[in-house]
């Protein structure tokens, strides 16, 4: 008797629906092989760069990828660069500043001691920006910031402070209209590969790997700061690393989201009020 | 089978171009409409929104992250951020700028060709670049509608030209010709 080949409805009708299933496929055999969980990364943006290392492996098709990838630890490194999106800036979006300085430095003036998590600090920029908001504001004595990310690499960079000196023109304007009290200048010193920032502003900084989608709580925050991370989740991903944040909020902790940002996908939306709807700045009320 | 989505791509000074677009489109198309502008990094935040809110009535919404994708509204990528299109929604990155734009009118085609083949219609008007001519050839290679500004009426005219050597099978139409071409694109569906 012979057997019919035929799709299953809704997979394999048309060569998107086949691609996904070729990247529903790679992501898992990454993860039984090196254990790295891309699976619930927001698909269109992770497509774009498996396309871009098929292409500068020579390859030609997503299962081609998975083939190399699979046998070859090398080009699974190489992939791995291309996942790691660590674009940032220092006070990246000034007027997000201007509103922790004015909604959340007095909320933090009512307690003896705070603890802020910056989690997706990437390269450091943003932990930096922030060091010297608390500074300013006489806060920075009594706060510890615990900074994370994923990728190691990255926390290097960040513990060095070590920032490109093409890069302080547009800080200095972003430091300006971020409301900034002193000169920029005079958190940093010309150093032979840029500019080196002052180290007693990560003083009170524990530069640590967390991986937001495995790894647990392990501290109770007045103030979580992640922007920018979670657009690469899905939805159902950002709604488990929300529950994370929720469960790590002190009351009245804040949460500090990126512009565009929203707690659509978070299980306690309810929980918070915001203290700043512009700028995402939201603060747990239950 | 139907179309179920506009992309639009226009550059710095492409306002007007993208008012002129919308204000001739015909009120019967409820597809959404989703528009990629190169904006400084600086521009306000809802400007642009606000600017053609005004003038529509239509609703027109800046994207959030994981925004579902309704019927009938104009969408629009925000400032410094690429806008991707996903099965039914939004997604936005903050990856590096593609041919120094962000948002990069090719990362907003070229995802929507990906998420919705060739249900989509992509257009691009006037601008003084490049950006959305390879977008443009994805969304036809991957038999969706490809629509260019007929560059002799465009502001400025590399991007449209662009397009045009980049998607030769695209259909080009004056700005106020482009809205009724779409509903007609509409009422036939997809050939
Ligand atoms: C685009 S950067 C954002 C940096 C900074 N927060 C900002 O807004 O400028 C995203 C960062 O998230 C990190 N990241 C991605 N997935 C992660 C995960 N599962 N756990 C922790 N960090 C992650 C990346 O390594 C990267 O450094």
């Amino acid at each position: 008797m012979a057997l019919q080949v035929e799709t299953q409805a809704g997979e394999g009708t048309s060569r998107e629906e086949l691609e996904r299933v070729e990247i529903d496929l790679l992501l898992e055999g990454i993860y039984r092989r090196y254990g790295f969980d891309f699976r619930e990364y927001a698909p269109a943006s992770l497509r774009r760069r498996l396309w871009r290392r098929i292409h500068a492996e020579r390859l030609e098709s997503v299962s081609g990828l998975q083939e190399k990838v699979l046998h070859d630890p090398v080009c699974m490194e190489r992939l791995l660069l291309d996942l790691s999106i660590n674009v940032t800036a220092m006070f990246r979006d000034p007027s997000f500043y201007v509103a922790f300085r004015r909604e959340v430095a007095p909320l933090l003036r009512t307690y003896p001691f705070t603890r802020i998590w910056v989690a997706g600090c990437s390269t450091g920029e943003e932990v930096y920006s922030l060091a010297i908001l608390l500074a300013e504001e006489e806060l920075y004595e009594r706060t510890r910031i615990y900074a994370t990310d994923i990728n190691e690499a990255v926390l290097d960079r960040a513990r060095a402070g070590v920032f490109a000196l093409d890069k302080m023109q547009a800080y200095t304007e972003n430091y300006i209209k971020a409301g900034g009290t002193r000169a920029f200048s005079e958190y940093y010193v010309a150093a032979y590969d840029g500019v080196q920032f002052a180290r007693s502003l990560v003083e009170n900084v524990v530069f640590a790997q967390h991986n937001l989608v495995s790894d647990r709580s392990f501290n109770e925050f007045n103030v979580i700061v992640c922007r920018n991370v979670m657009i690469y989740f899905d939805r159902s991903l950002q709604g488990r690393v929300h529950r994370l944040f929720y469960e790590s909020l002190a009351p009245l902790g804040v949460l500090a989201l990126g512009h565009k940002e929203s707690l659509a996908s978070s299980p306690h939306a309810e929980a918070f009020e915001e203290l700043d709807a512009e700028e995402k700045i939201f603060r747990r009320v239950r | 089978m139907a179309y179920e989505l506009v992309v639009v791509g226009c550059s710095w000074g492409g306002l007007a171009a993208l008012g002129r677009l919308l204000d001739h489109l015909p009120d019967g198309v409820d597809l959404p409409v989703v528009v990629a502008q190169h904006r400084g990094p600086d521009s306000l935040r809802g400007a642009l929104e606000a600017t053609l809110r005004r003038r529509l009535e239509r609703p027109v919404v800046e994207v959030e992250d994981k925004d579902p994708i309704a019927l009938g509204r104009v969408y629009i990528a925000p400032p410094d951020y690429h806008l991707l299109v996903e099965p039914g929604s939004f997604a936005l990155s903050v990856d590096e700028r593609v041919r120094h734009a962000r948002p990069s009118i090719d990362v907003l085609f070229e995802s929507a060709a990906d998420a919705y083949g060739e249900r989509v219609i992509g257009v691009v008007l006037t601008g003084a670049n490049e950006d959305g001519a390879a977008g443009l050839a994805r969304i036809a290679e991957r038999g969706g509608a490809a629509i260019v500004q007929d560059p002799g009426t465009a502001e400025a005219r590399e991007m449209p030209e662009a397009a045009l050597a980049a998607a030769a099978a695209a259909t080009v139409l004056p700005l106020e010709g482009i809205g009724p071409h779409i509903a007609e694109l509409c009422a036939v569906g997809v050939s």
